[in-house]
């Protein structure tokens, strides 16, 4: 290997060290050892006890549901974006972003004002006699508005980057367009699906300030996991909210886990072709 | 180069007019209800009881702090992070050593992580009940339901954003002109000043806006670590939210159009900067999982 002539090693990499240590390990390391000082059976009856299963319930059931929907909504709207020309395309690209430049708890009060009974559209969706302010439908809303870039982001640059000559070549040889879709461009596009399904869904289960809002924050039925902690810690029981808080660190460790797997699933992909 | 071969080949897959006019109108629908429509009814809100109201909101003074406190918390950590994230790309993209693949996922951690996890972690570190909290309280230093905290917290919520920016870029960039400068004698410092900053200095400004726009709107995390004393503090997003619950929803959304306009021009610079070439280079290698991808 060639001698690396660069200066700048110590400096660099110590601040990098220090910095990471001091803001990012060090709390959470204290927050595991705080949970982990509780003792197995203690922690279990606390992670375990109906209402915080009740919030896992629900926090996970809507961001599946929210997931689910960004993944068609997102998918149609990369395929829009870049497959199409029509006036105010470049606005609508910028405006995929609002939902991660929006400040959360703006969007949980603007998500809340448009959807309650007295709102634009909850008015209309309570003459169908659809309640979504203060249901599980409205954490559900609020986390399809926060999660919905992720989709639409990681799917773009690989549409941009489809090979035209794939569905020539699939045209000529008869293929309607669904088929062509079906079999030659959804695959294509499935490593970045998958990454932008798995961002989305670790974003909806962590978000809180777009949600709270919009939640109604009934225990048992609208308590999402995240507020159960901020409960827990303005009722002083902190062992509790380190235990139920480790769940969360320890879920979101498993959803980087996935998608890592899934990027180099992707990778070695690539390496074989 | 499709308008090259008009007419010859057969449209491409989802052309067709009918199918298409549908698709760019329900995906037209869908984004003025879901984006749009939460942008516009901040502002038919914040000015619902008119101009006055909204001006005393804005003029009154647990806003003026709020406002004050969330540009003070911007002013400590965006810098920081900066700071950081090109200590971390130079380190990360210049040398080669063990554990570095490690260091970048570390690097990344705060994104997955939930903001309230954050907050309560931090308070564990810096609480009554964590780690440095009794040392700290017996000198009087109080970092937790304060200023500190609330600067701490929003720097682990933000810490990956100028790195994530800078280290694809550098990467792609190579040590070449780098080593050439060193090797004609030019210092590290000079060496990265006008070798190295000119050529990500886009990308450096795209990672501080999206930086600056998420600490001024970070809720979650900070609400775990601030106390919420009005007043004292309060950043602008705990004050919307302290204003909703006391049922002046105007005043929350006089004060959430505040944001609402960073957010805007958050964007508005974003595309600038995209145009500059800044948001291109992305370490996510699913792009690279094209094979239709080799041309450049």
């Amino acid at each position: 290997m060639k001698r690396n002539v660069l200066p700048g090693l110590p400096l660099s990499l110590g601040v990098t060290l220090f910095y990471v240590g001091l803001i990012v390990v060090l709390p959470l390391a204290a927050l595991v050892f705080k949970a982990a000082s509780l003792g197995p059976e203690d922690y279990w009856r606390i992670v375990s006890s109906a209402r915080a299963l009740a919030s896992y319930r629900v926090t996970v059931l809507s961001a599946l549901g929210a997931t689910l929907f960004n993944l068609f909504f997102g998918l149609a709207l990369a395929w829009v974006l870049m497959r199409y020309r029509f006036p105010g395309r470049r606005i609508v690209d910028a405006m995929v972003d609002l939902p991660f430049a929006l400040p959360t708890a703006v969007a949980g009060i603007s998500l809340t004002a448009l959807f309650a009974t007295n709102g634009w559209f909850g008015s209309i969706l309570d003459d169908f006699g659809i309640k979504v302010a203060y249901t599980p439908l409205g954490i559900m809303i609020a986390m399809c508005f926060t999660s919905l870039p992720f989709i639409v982001r990681t799917v773009q640059p690989v549409l941009e980057d489809l090979d035209p000559a794939l569905e020539e070549a699939a045209q000529s040889l008869g293929g309607s367009d669904w088929e062509i879709f079906r079999k030659v461009i959804l695959p294509l596009l499935a490593p970045a699906l998958l990454a932008g399904l798995s961002l989305s869904f670790a974003r909806c289960l962590g978000e809180f300030g777009a949600i709270i809002f919009i939640a109604g924050n009934q225990p048992m039925s609208t308590e999402i996991t995240a507020l159960l902690i901020f409960i827990r810690l303005e009722e002083y029981d902190y062992a509790a909210a380190a235990a139920i808080a480790s769940v969360l660190l320890l879920t979101a460790f498993a959803m980087l886990a996935v998608t890592n797997w899934m990027q180099a699933r992707a990778l070695r992909y690539t390496a074989r072709n | 180069m499709s308008t090259v071969v008009k007419g010859r080949k057969p449209p491409r897959v989802g052309d067709q007019p009918l199918f298409r006019r549908a698709l760019i109108g329900i995906v037209l629908v869908l984004v003025a209800l879901i984006i749009l429509a939460p942008l516009v009814i901040i502002g038919v809100e914040a000015f619902a009881k008119g101009w006055a109201v909204y001006r005393d909101t804005i003029v009154h003074p647990d806003t003026r702090h709020a406002i004050m406190l969330t540009v003070l918390a911007a002013l400590i950590a965006v810098p920081v992070n900066t700071a950081f994230g090109i200590a971390a790309a130079w380190a990360i993209t210049k040398f080669d050593f063990r554990g570095k693949r490690f260091l970048l996922v570390v690097i990344e951690i705060p994104f997955s992580v939930s903001p309230i996890v954050a907050g309560v972690a931090y308070l564990f570190v810096y609480g009554l009940q964590g780690i440095f909290g009794p040392v700290l309280d017996a000198y009087g230093i109080k970092i937790l339901f304060a200023i500190p905290g609330i600067i701490l917290a929003s720097m682990f919520v933000t810490a990956p954003f100028v790195a994530r920016e800078l280290i694809p870029l550098m990467q792609a960039q190579g040590r070449d002109l780098e080593e050439a400068a060193t090797s004609l004698g030019a210092s590290g410092w000079r060496t990265f000043l006008s070798v190295t900053l000119p050529n990500v200095k886009w990308a450096l400004l795209y990672g501080v806006v999206l930086c600056n726009a998420r600490v001024m709107g970070e809720f979650g995390a900070v609400s775990v670590v601030s106390g919420n004393i009005r007043g004292q503090t309060n950043t602008l997003p705990l004050h919307i939210e302290l204003l909703y619950h006391d049922y002046q929803a105007t005043g929350a959304f006089a004060s959430a159009s505040i944001l609402a306009l960073i957010a805007v021009f958050t964007i508005i610079a974003k595309v600038a900067l995209e145009r500059q070439g800044a948001g291109r280079v992305r370490s996510d290698p699913l792009a690279a999982a094209n094979p239709a991808e080799k041309a450049s």
